[in-house]
């Protein structure tokens, strides 16, 4: 009611004030927002307009050629294998990540002397530089002189050619990859098992579950919302980085394309042989394949919920 | 009841053989880096393996520092990871703040925006962004590396959910006794932020340092280049030949970082899986 009657002069200052607030918000996400602008959305756009022309990123013409690049870049055997590739990768490194990352999880759940070190150790190799973890592991499957043909020898097996063989590069390649970020999702399920309550695991017990049924009717659908979480991140990850400084090193898409990722298949196209249109046509279709995961697992997870 | 006990020894006994098995498969290839960073030719052409190097050729670090103008690769890692790690975190404060105390209408729509971000690899721009690098003149430049990824998306959101915590009271207060935004900002909010800064800084630091694919296709001589990519063309150019000075040289690029996260660990393992309990 006091509000009703202010004197006109002030709330000429307050309606000042708040559009001086508006301003304000405008001028603190700028900075942010006009990179975002210029280096996130935009080439978003311009690369699907450049997908529809022929390039080379120095001629001052861009021919128009429609979805030329599109009908030819699938229409290479490659191309398909690239894709089959960069899934491969991905669902490898995802169903890795669960499992071992669940296992050193738990193990590292349990009161164990020295896990906090061991925490430590297995989270460090995340931190670090893809390409220089890329160079010690191309030193380990050194086929000759490596640590893994050390350890295989004695046993009698012969160590395969890993980095040459087409068979073997990109489980090396995965290899590596789980091992640089395991301690990521590890970490994740090691902090969502220290939030179950414990009295579900008593009553657990009370029902005479054992270990295996309390893990499988406790512990993991406990877990659900860090499986989640894991699988977006990875995805995400491996999907759109491919480990590309990690093959970058070890195999530079071969031998053959066996290793070679969307990623690396668009630096190829983009940086090495200058096709811009294939590439940018290439990164098109990384980022609808992407978002569409995303709303694959969006989808899943609301019908899930509902359900609950 | 013996036999119980006999159990849980037993258990124990196999948790502790896991933890070490663990341990072990996360050790031996850093202990093979260095001893190999170590050992001579000869040593490395051997087998069985010399585990421990018996003439230890600390000469292969000289050899590595020679081998590429590493101190140049150095200067530019540290100023692109600095450079852009401060850009980032300036604008993070600055969008948490807009986001949490400023009034705007429809300002979720910038805070879905960001979110967006997220779902846009750096990786899955890189042509656009060569192209428009290029048209700025930034090609083999310090802004052409930094200024493409100097937005902050992780940064921000750390902030953001900081802010959130923080008692309105304390910024309304503040606001009361006349001082302006940015005043608040910078002596109210920031002093009880410094973790979260710290953390976000760090891992930003930390992916900066690391970052290979952009750095390496937006330069293209060698005294523009970072350490990572360096390192990889080091290891082109002398291949499989010279795995001792390779292996001295890799050490040069993560050394700084292991210091960093001996000394840090808590805040970057903390921001680099916070999010985890948002689930």
């Amino acid at each position: 009611m006091e509000e009703r009657d202010p004197k006109p002069v002030r709330r000429r200052s307050r309606g000042r004030r708040i559009r001086r607030e508006h301003l304000l918000f405008l001028a603190f996400i700028a900075p942010n927002f006009v990179i975002l602008g210029i280096f996130t959305y935009w080439p978003l756009l311009y690369q699907f307009y450049l997908s529809l022309t022929s390039w080379n990123f120095l001629s001052p013409e861009k021919p128009f050629v429609g979805l030329a690049n599109y009908r030819q870049m699938f229409a290479q055997q490659g191309f398909l294998q690239v894709l089959g590739n960069t899934f491969y990768f991905m669902a490898a490194v995802v169903a890795g990540s669960l499992v071992l990352g669940l296992a050193v999880a738990l193990l590292l759940n349990q009161k164990l002397k020295g896990r906090n070190l061991v925490r430590s150790i297995v989270f460090t190799p995340y931190v670090l530089s893809g390409a220089a973890i890329g160079l010690v592991w191309d030193y380990i499957f050194d086929p000759h002189y490596g640590l893994i043909h050390a350890f295989l020898e004695p046993l009698g097996i012969p160590s395969p050619n890993w980095l040459n063989s087409t068979a073997y590069a990109m489980p090396a390649l995965i290899i590596v990859y789980l091992w640089k970020n395991l301690g990521f999702s590890a970490l994740v399920y090691l902090a969502a098992l220290q939030n179950i309550p414990r009295d579900l695991y008593d009553a657990a017990a009370v029902d005479g579950a054992g270990k295996w049924a309390s893990l499988r009717h406790v512990t993991i659908p406990q877990l659900a919302p860090a499986t989640f979480f894991v699988v977006v991140i990875t995805m995400v990850q491996s999907f759109s980085y491919n480990a590309f400084d990690i093959i970058y090193v070890m195999t530079q898409g071969g031998p053959v394309n066996a290793t070679t990722t969307l990623i690396w298949y668009i630096y190829q196209q983009g940086f090495q042989a200058f096709n811009i249109g294939i590439a940018s046509a290439a990164s098109t279709v990384l980022f609808i394949i992407l978002v569409t995961l995303l709303l694959i697992q969006n989808r899943y997870v609301r019908r899930r919920t509902e359900e609950m | 009841m013996e036999e119980r006990v006999l159990r849980v020894y037993i258990g124990r006994a196999v948790s502790y053989a896991l933890l070490l098995l663990v341990a072990l498969l996360f050790v031996i290839p850093v202990f093979w880096m260095l001893s190999g960073s170590l050992k001579t030719l000869g040593e490395i052409y051997t087998f069985p393996p010399q585990w421990i190097p018996l003439h230890p050729k600390f000469s292969n670090y000289v050899e590595a520092w020679q081998a590429a103008p590493f101190g140049r690769y150095y200067l530019n890692t540290v100023i692109v990871a600095f450079f852009g790690t401060a850009i980032e975190m300036v604008d993070a404060v600055l969008v948490a703040y807009a986001l949490v105390f400023l009034r705007f209408p429809g300002k979720n729509l910038f805070f879905l925006a960001l979110v967006a971000a997220l779902m846009v690899p750096i990786h899955a721009t890189m042509i656009a962004n060569y192209a428009t690098v290029s048209s700025l003149g930034w090609v083999n430049t310090y802004q052409g590396i930094i200024v493409p990824g100097a937005a902050t998306v992780v940064a921000a959101f750390l902030l953001r959910q900081h802010f959130t915590t923080i008692p309105r009271e304390l910024v309304e207060a503040a606001r009361l006794d006349g001082a302006g935004h940015l005043r608040t900002l910078w002596s109210v909010l920031l002093p009880v932020s410094r973790p979260v800064l710290v953390t976000g800084a760090l891992i930003t630091l930390v992916g900066k340092w690391n970052d290979f694919l952009w750095p390496l296709v937006v330069t293209n001589t060698s005294n523009m280049r970072v350490l990572s990519v360096g390192l990889a063309q080091l290891y082109n150019q002398e291949g499989q030949n010279q795995w001792g000075v390779i292996m001295a040289a890799t050490i040069f690029v993560i050394v700084p970082v292991i210091l960093v996260f001996l000394r840090w660990q808590k805040h970057i393992v903390s921001g680099l899986t916070a999010g985890t309990t948002k689930y």
